[in-house]
């Protein structure tokens, strides 16, 4: 079946695959969020070692999955791939930076003569959760704001745009509102997901008030988070869009997102459920005492997420638009891999159910006890 | 596209080099450590006797300190591609990009899923589950050896693909051509096992601590026959796969070939150089002898190279200014036809680009007829054909001798053991001490033999490494090459402390005698 898939179906099935694997990372961002709130909710050594734990027997996962969105869009957008993260260098290279400092992090924070102190390690943890999904946000918003580049006969490209006579290369993207609000958003949903994970993950009867605290970030955050979400949503409706006509000449396009949300209703559907799921899990939490919110706003994250990374790549729409040079900018069409290797990683994509099994089937098995306070001071701990 | 700076692919090189380097400090004591743990556990389980348990425990904690650092070394060797080499990542990321991301799909996770457990699945999953977690984090780090090496082996040997002009790019023809390259099976199996063998020398190395210490006995003792036995059983194996690895070089890779054993003029009947000082002006063509002084075992190169006392192995001098006898064509013909290409294929573009396809026609058959020299037509001398053949041949021949030094130092411990009179070899012990900064110099001259050797191009024949490059200015490399050298040096010295410091505490809760 897989080897009679046309070129456009695979194109599409392979940005629908890397959607997801950017829209889970979304979700496991739960990680860099409680990292943020690390100093906020956890006052004790106690508190510390147990938020510190739980997030560390996860810090893994986010980062595992950051490498495989880079090495998906690699395999079948590698034109994105070269003129992304060679042209926009320096949002990415922090990014990567900042996810460097994180994974020696919990391994050494608490290990006796560990060179930096455990202070430095908790402040990488931070760095990681704030700045790095800052500029992640930052770098997505680009799908539709668009950047400043050309590429030549032979899709070298070149990136211009200088402030006080510096090529910024990328950096320029942190300075849109839009692409900064997307960033703060995903900051801040990432604390409110941290905290559901925590209240989740943590046994607190021993731990009374990091459990008010918890419940308390949860509810700020999400407040904080809500105007950008908003702006960001009401932009995007009425901005206009880069469009891509039969010919494959790109334009701007009143309204193109909301035009593109209207054509398929599908992701509109989407947007409206995740907004509503996540909402859901953030109520529960702080009115309802619940502490099953993390599986809601999580899910929400994902649709959300889904949304922000379709919604710009299809209905002939180019989704990394170029400001410079509209005709330089890249379509899933002209951005993708052969027909061959689509194919062939089609046929990979199969094992990807399998990976999503055992991982789902070990992450209940090691949660189905919560964290306890007995397992931390007397096993392994972070 | 001719318009290349000089000095920013050499700090792109530097940085490549330096970040790889690094990294490969981690990884291959990852690859023989987690075993080591797995055959540990698997003797825990298996006879329940708690001094194994703690024996694991304390090699796991060892394996996770060093996993840590070599997690956050990785993460940027697969951006670099598309950061510092965004031209490379176009041209042949159709091909490049699928090993990357199976590794991910399929190594990464597995790494990822069962660490957690066997960090602290102890008292949440059962023992078997517990152990399976242990084999699946092995066999998950070496999963992710074979994608990468694939990867590697396609630059060293790119097949499975063909030149797509419309595109200007290398497409993949082939998935099983590109992962059954011989020269990806030969650098995998090589590369795992000699993993494994540095895995048994930093075993090695700090039992030895350990027993000149009078600390620990038993742990140490326990573990060096574990140790001993699977390094001797891999060392073997390093040498027999290295002797593979150096017939797909000469097969593939002549001219690496050359460089590692310092032979400029071609010989039959050619012998193997076993030591030797190369002369530092020797220039490609100049008629000096390139050495100074040498040992050689006669026929060995001829046969390591063909299968063959009596074969031709080429030299530098043949492969840069051609040899008609042996009919190798010199590399000046082969850039003279490239630059033929490169033009054919502008003006193909050109005239595609104005919609003028019976002009792009003639252009393209025109291409067609050189396109496999194409990458030579970068090259602006036929000598800068040649790496720097210093730097691999001294590479070479350190990790040879290393690698022939290793099985017999197992061989003694292991002896040694069996007749339980180890501690008292009190010659063999500071041995086993160094070992495994041995071990270090040899892997990493093994990455430079790959490497350096690879030079000047980044797919072999096809791509040189200046052109792969992003046109961007050498000072954004410069500032990211500082970034990541201190950020790194920061990383490893609290690396080495944390480990130093627990090595020092020992086994937790083992007897200390």
């Amino acid at each position: 079946m897989i080897s009679n898939l046309d070129y456009t179906t695979l194109q599409q099935l392979w940005w629908i695959i890397t959607s997801i694997v950017g829209a889970l990372f979304l979700f496991l961002t739960f990680v860099q969020g409680g990292q943020t709130l690390l100093w906020q909710v956890a006052k004790t050594d106690l508190e510390k070692t147990l938020v510190v734990t739980s997030l560390g027997r996860k810090w893994e996962m986010p980062f595992t999955t950051l490498v495989l969105f880079g090495g998906a869009l690699f395999a079948a957008f590698p034109l994105f791939y070269a003129t992304s993260f060679g042209g926009a260098y320096w949002v990415w290279i922090l990014i990567l930076f900042s996810f460097i400092i994180q994974a020696v992090s919990y391994e050494y924070r608490k290990k006796p003569n560990n060179f930096l102190g455990a202070t430095v390690y908790e402040l990488f943890l931070f760095i990681n959760g704030s700045v790095g999904i800052l500029l992640i946000g930052a770098a997505v918003g680009t799908f539709y704001t668009g950047s400043n580049f050309t590429l030549d006969l032979y899709n070298k490209v070149t990136w211009d745009y200088t402030l006080l006579g510096i090529n910024l290369r990328g950096l320029e993207a942190a300075f849109s509102l839009f692409n900064l609000s997307l960033g703060i958003f995903l900051v801040f949903n990432a604390r409110v997901l941290g905290a559901l994970y925590l209240l989740n993950s943590i046994d607190l009867s021993a731990t009374p008030n990091l459990e008010s605290r918890l419940r308390k970030n949860a509810w700020n955050s999400f407040l904080i988070a809500l105007p950008f979400l908003l702006y960001v949503v009401i932009s995007i409706l009425f901005m206009k869009g880069f469009g891509v006509d039969e010919a494959g000449m790109v334009s701007l396009v009143s309204s193109k997102y909301l035009s593109n949300l209207l054509a398929m209703p599908h992701l509109l559907i989407m947007l409206l459920a995740g907004i509503v799921l996540v909402l859901y899990g953030v109520l529960a939490t702080s009115f309802k005492a619940s502490n099953k919110g993390i599986w809601f706003s999580g899910l929400g994250t994902v649709l959300v997420g889904l949304v922000v990374l379709c919604l710009p790549a299809f209905n002939g729409t180019a989704f990394y638009p170029s400001k410079l040079d509209l005709q330089s900018s890249l379509t899933i069409y002209n951005a993708s891999s052969s027909m061959y290797t689509l194919t062939t990683m089609t046929y990979v994509a199969i094992g990807i159910p399998f990976v999503l099994a055992y991982v789902v089937y070990v992450w209940k098995l090691m949660d189905s006890k919560k964290l306890t306070k007995e397992e931390v001071t007397n096993e392994e701990s972070y | 596209m001719m318009d290349i700076d000089l000095s920013m692919v050499n700090w792109a090189r530097a940085q490549f080099a330096f970040t790889a380097m690094y990294h490969w400090i981690f990884v291959p004591l990852t690859l023989g450590l987690s075993f080591l743990c797995a055959f540990f556990e698997t003797i825990y389980v298996r006879t329940g006797d708690k001094e194994w348990r703690a024996i694991t425990k304390f090699w796991m904690t060892l394996f996770g300190i060093n996993f840590a650092i070599g997690v956050a070394t990785g993460i940027i060797l697969e951006f670099q591609f598309g950061t510092n080499w965004s031209n490379y990542s176009w041209i042949v990321g159709d091909i490049f990009g699928a090993p990357l991301a199976i590794e991910g799909i399929f190594a990464f996770f597995l790494e990822a899923t069962f660490f957690a457990v066997m960090f602290f699945g102890w008292n949440r999953v059962s023992k078997k589950f517990h152990l399976f977690s242990t084999w699946m984090v092995a066999i998950g780090s070496n999963l992710s050896a074979v994608w990468i090496l694939v990867a590697n082996g396609w630059m060293q040997n790119p097949v499975g693909m063909a030149f797509n002009p419309e595109t200007a790019r290398f497409e993949m023809q082939s998935f099983f051509d590109v992962v059954f390259n011989p020269v990806a099976v030969s650098k995998f199996v090589h590369t795992s096992s000699s993993g494994f063998l540095f895995g048994s020398l930093f075993v090695l190395t700090i039992s030895s601590w350990y027993l000149l210490r009078g600390k620990h006995l038993q742990m140490a003792k326990r573990s060096i026959i574990v140790a001993s036995v699977f390094g001797l059983l891999s060392s073997s194996f390093v040498a027999f796969t290295g002797d593979e690895s150096a017939y797909e070089v000469a097969q593939k890779q002549p001219m690496k070939l050359a460089a590692i054993e310092g032979l400029y003029k071609g010989e039959t009947k050619a012998g193997l150089v076993a030591a030797g000082i190369l002369r530092r002006d020797k220039q490609p063509g100049d008629g000096q002898d390139p050495f100074l002084i040498k040992i050689k075992i006669p026929f060995m190169l001829s046969l390591l190279a063909n299968r063959s006392f009596s074969s031709f192995v080429p030299g530098i001098d043949d492969l840069v200014y051609g040899n008609e006898e042996q009919n190798i064509e010199s590399t000046a013909s082969k850039i003279a036809k490239g630059k033929k290409a490169i033009n054919d294929l502008a003006l193909f573009k050109q005239a595609r680009k104005e919609n003028d396809n019976q002009k792009a026609e003639v252009f393209l058959s025109k291409f067609t007829k050189n396109q496999e020299y194409m990458g030579y037509g970068y090259l602006n001398k036929p000598e800068e054909a040649v790496p720097p053949v210093a730097i691999p041949y001294y590479a070479f021949h350190i990790m040879v001798a290393l690698g022939t030094l290793f099985p017999v130092l197992f061989a003694a411990f292991l002896f040694f053991s069996l007749k339980g009179s180890l501690t008292r070899q009190k010659w063999l012990l500071p041995i086993g001490l160094i070992s495994g900064l041995l071990g270090l110099i040899a892997q990493e001259s093994g990455w430079v033999v790959a490497e350096v050797g690879r030079q000047p191009w980044a797919i072999n024949g096809l791509l040189p490494v200046k052109v792969a490059t992003t046109n961007l200015t050498a000072t954004n490399v410069q500032i990211t090459f500082f970034m990541f050298f201190g950020l790194f040096t920061l990383l490893l010295a609290a690396e080495i402390t944390i480990m130093l410091k627990q090595i020092a505490i020992g086994p937790e809760g083992g007897p200390s005698k």
